[in-house]
C-alpha cells in the first residue's frame, strides 16, 4: 500500500482547521500519508483525495476558475477521487444553488453532487448555532454540528445517501466517494467525521 | 489549531434554545469566531449602495461593509460619522449573498443594538465613526452578533478580545490610501508576538505576569496567546490599503484577510481593481499572479491618497487607552 496523499482546498476560508483535524485523523488512525494545503493544477492531480472547507463558496468558486483548478478538481472526482466538502465546500460540490433570500445567483459550482442546496438556510449569522446531530449510516451517533451561515440540501437525486438531518432539513450527506455536510466538524475537537474520510481515502488506495 | 474556547461565564449574548426537541446554542464564541475563520484569504470591501455590493460581490469579496460614506470622505465631510442607514443595510443584505457587516461608534451600545437587531453578520466597532464614548468599548459578549475591532499594538488587540471582539484587524489609517500605518501595526503587532512567545517558551511566569500588567489584560490571554504566538482570533489587515500589491504585501506579514476601505470605490477603476484585489489576495505567494493583478489597475486612477504625517485628524488614536 503507498503513502496516501490527502489535499486542503487553499482558496480560501477555514484551511488551517481542516489541515490540522485531517493530519490529527491520520496519525490517531496509524496510517502512513500526507497532508497539503493546495490550489494549483498541479497539486491537485497528485492527489488520493481531497477537503474543500468553510468559507463562501462565491469566492472558492470564482477563485478556481482562474487558474483552471475547478476543471482538475472534477476531473479527478469523476475519476474517483474521495472528496469531503464543508459548509461552502458542500455548496461548490453541487449541481444547483440558490440562496434563501436573493434567490438565483450565477456562481462556478462542480456540478457533481446530485441535489439542490439552499444557501444560508437556517438565516443569517446572529441564527448560527450549535446543535447535536447523529449520522448513524455511518455509524457515528452524536456529533456537535457547528452551523455557521449554514447551507441545507433541499433535494437529493436517486444516488445520493442521507447521513443527517436536522429540524427536517437535510445537513450530510454521502454519494459515491462524495461526503459532504453543511456544518464545520473542523471547528469542533472531534475529528470522527474527518477520521472517516481518510479510512474512505485509505481503503481505495 | 486557534482555539475557539474563551467563553465567559453566563455571557448574555449567548442564548440556549429549543428547536423542535433538539436543544441548541447561538452566540458562542465557537460560532462568532468560527464565522470569522471563514472570512480567512479574503477581502471585505466598503461599500455605500446596493450598486457598490453587488459589484464587490461580483468580484469575489468575501464580505461587504456598509457606511454611509467612505472612509475618505467621513475624512473630507468631517462633522459626526455615525452608523449607517438600516434602510441601505436591509437592502443590501437583501441583494447580496456574502455576509453584510456594518460598523458602530466606539463604544455607542445601543447603535451597536440596532445592528444586532437589524442581523448584520458581524459589528465593526470602527474608529472611522466618531467615538461616542472616549472612555469605554463596547462589552461585546453582551452581543449574539459578533464584533471586529481595530488595533495598533498587541496589548490592543488583547483588550480588544478580553471584550469579547471575535475577529480583530490592523487600524492603519483609514481613508489615506496609504498603507504605511497598517504595514508598521502588523509589524508591531507580530514583533510583540515573538516576544511573548520566547518569554513562553523560556517559561518565565514572572516576566509573563509582568507583560499581563503591561498589556492591561489578563494574565490568562496572555499566556493563551504566548503559548501559541499568535493571536487568538482571525486578525485582518485595514487601513489605506489601495492597490493589488499592497494585499498581498500584508498578507505576506502573516494577515489572515484583507479590509479595503476607500481604495477601491474612490478609484476611478473600482471593478478591476476590486477583482484584481482579490486575486492578488488569493495568490500572493505567486508573485506573477499579483503582477497580472496589479496591471489591471491603472495607477493614474488610484485614490491620489494623504500623507499620515500631515493629517488633522489620525483616527487611529482615537477610543480608550485602557
Amino acid at each position: 500500500m503507498s503513502k496516501i496523499k490527502i489535499g486542503v482546498l487553499a482558496v480560501q476560508g477555514d484551511v488551517t482547521e481542516n489541515f490540522l483535524a485531517t493530519m490529527a485523523s491520520m496519525s490517531e488512525l496509524g496510517i502512513d500519508g500526507s497532508v497539503i494545503q493546495v490550489k494549483t493544477v498541479e497539486q491537485i492531480s497528485e492527489l488520493d483525495g481531497l477537503i474543500i472547507p468553510g468559507g463562501e463558496s462565491t469566492v472558492i468558486g470564482q477563485m478556481s476558475l482562474v487558474n483552471g483548478a475547478i476543471k482538475k478538481i472534477k476531473e479527478k472526482i469523476e475519476s474517483g477521487m474521495p472528496v469531503f466538502g464543508i459548509c461552502a465546500g458542500m455548496v461548490f460540490l453541487s449541481k444547483n444553488s440558490k440562496d434563501r433570500v436573493v434567490g438565483n445567483v450565477d456562481q462556478p459550482l462542480l456540478d457533481i453532487l446530485d441535489v439542490k442546496i439552499e444557501r444560508n438556510s437556517f438565516g443569517r449569522q446572529k441564527d448560527s448555532f450549535e446543535a447535536n446531530i447523529s449520522m448513524d449510516p455511518i455509524g457515528i451517533s452524536s456529533f456537535n454540528g457547528v452551523f455557521i451561515r449554514a447551507p441545507s440540501v433541499s433535494e437529493t437525486g436517486s444516488g445520493v445517501e442521507i447521513l443527517a438531518k436536522f429540524n427536517e432539513k437535510i445537513v450530510a450527506v454521502k454519494q459515491g466517494n462524495i461526503l459532504a455536510t453543511a456544518f464545520h466538524p473542523e471547528l469542533t475537537r472531534d475529528i470522527s467525521l474527518h477520521k472517516s474520510f481518510v479510512k474512505l481515502v485509505d481503503n481505495l488506495n | 489549531m486557534i482555539p475557539l474556547s474563551g467563553d465567559i461565564p453566563n455571557a448574555k449574548g449567548v442564548v440556549c434554545e429549543n428547536i423542535d426537541s433538539n436543544s441548541i446554542a447561538r452566540g458562542t464564541s465557537t460560532l462568532k469566531r468560527g464565522f470569522a475563520h471563514m472570512l480567512k484569504n479574503g477581502v471585505v470591501m466598503d461599500v455605500t449602495t446596493v450598486e457598490q455590493a453587488q459589484i464587490a460581490e461580483e468580484a469575489g469579496a468575501v464580505s461587504v461593509m456598509v457606511l454611509d460614506k467612505l472612509p475618505s470622505d467621513v475624512r473630507k465631510a468631517g462633522g459626526v460619522a455615525r452608523t449607517a442607514s438600516i434602510r441601505i443595510i436591509e437592502e443590501i443584505m437583501d441583494h447580496v449573498t456574502i455576509p453584510v457587516m456594518a460598523k458602530c461608534r466606539i463604544g455607542h451600545m445601543y447603535e451597536a443594538k440596532v445592528l444586532d437587531e437589524t442581523n448584520v453578520d458581524m459589528i465593526d466597532e470602527s474608529e472611522v465613526l466618531t467615538p461616542a464614548d472616549e472612555y469605554h468599548h463596547i462589552w461585546k459578549w453582551d452581543y449574539t452578533t459578533p464584533f471586529v475591532n481595530g488595533a495598533r499594538s498587541l496589548a490592543e488587540a488583547l483588550r480588544r478580545i478580553e471584550e469579547g471582539a471575535a475577529m480583530i484587524r490592523t487600524k492603519g489609517e483609514p481613508g489615506t490610501g496609504n498603507v504605511a500605518e497598517a504595514i508598521y501595526h502588523i509589524k508591531k503587532v507580530n514583533e510583540e508576538l515573538r516576544a511573548i512567545k520566547s518569554i513562553y517558551d523560556s517559561d518565565d511566569k514572572q516576566d509573563l505576569v509582568k507583560m499581563a500588567r503591561e498589556f492591561k489584560v489578563s494574565y490568562d490571554l496572555v499566556e493563551e496567546t504566548a503559548k501559541i504566538g499568535r493571536l487568538p482570533v482571525v486578525n485582518f489587515a485595514a487601513g489605506g490599503i489601495a492597490t493589488p500589491a499592497d494585499a498581498a504585501y500584508l498578507m505576506s506579514l502573516g494577515c489572515d484577510g484583507i479590509f479595503v476601505g476607500s481604495g477601491i470605490f474612490k478609484a476611478e477603476d473600482a471593478q478591476e481593481r476590486a477583482r484584481a484585489v482579490v486575486l492578488a489576495t488569493t495568490f500572493w505567494e505567486e508573485p506573477d499572479k499579483v503582477k497580472d493583478a496589479q496591471k489591471m489597475i491603472d495607477e493614474r486612477q488610484s485614490l491620489l491618497g494623504l500623507d499620515v504625517k500631515n493629517l488633522e485628524l489620525k483616527m487611529q488614536d482615537r477610543g480608550s487607552t485602557v
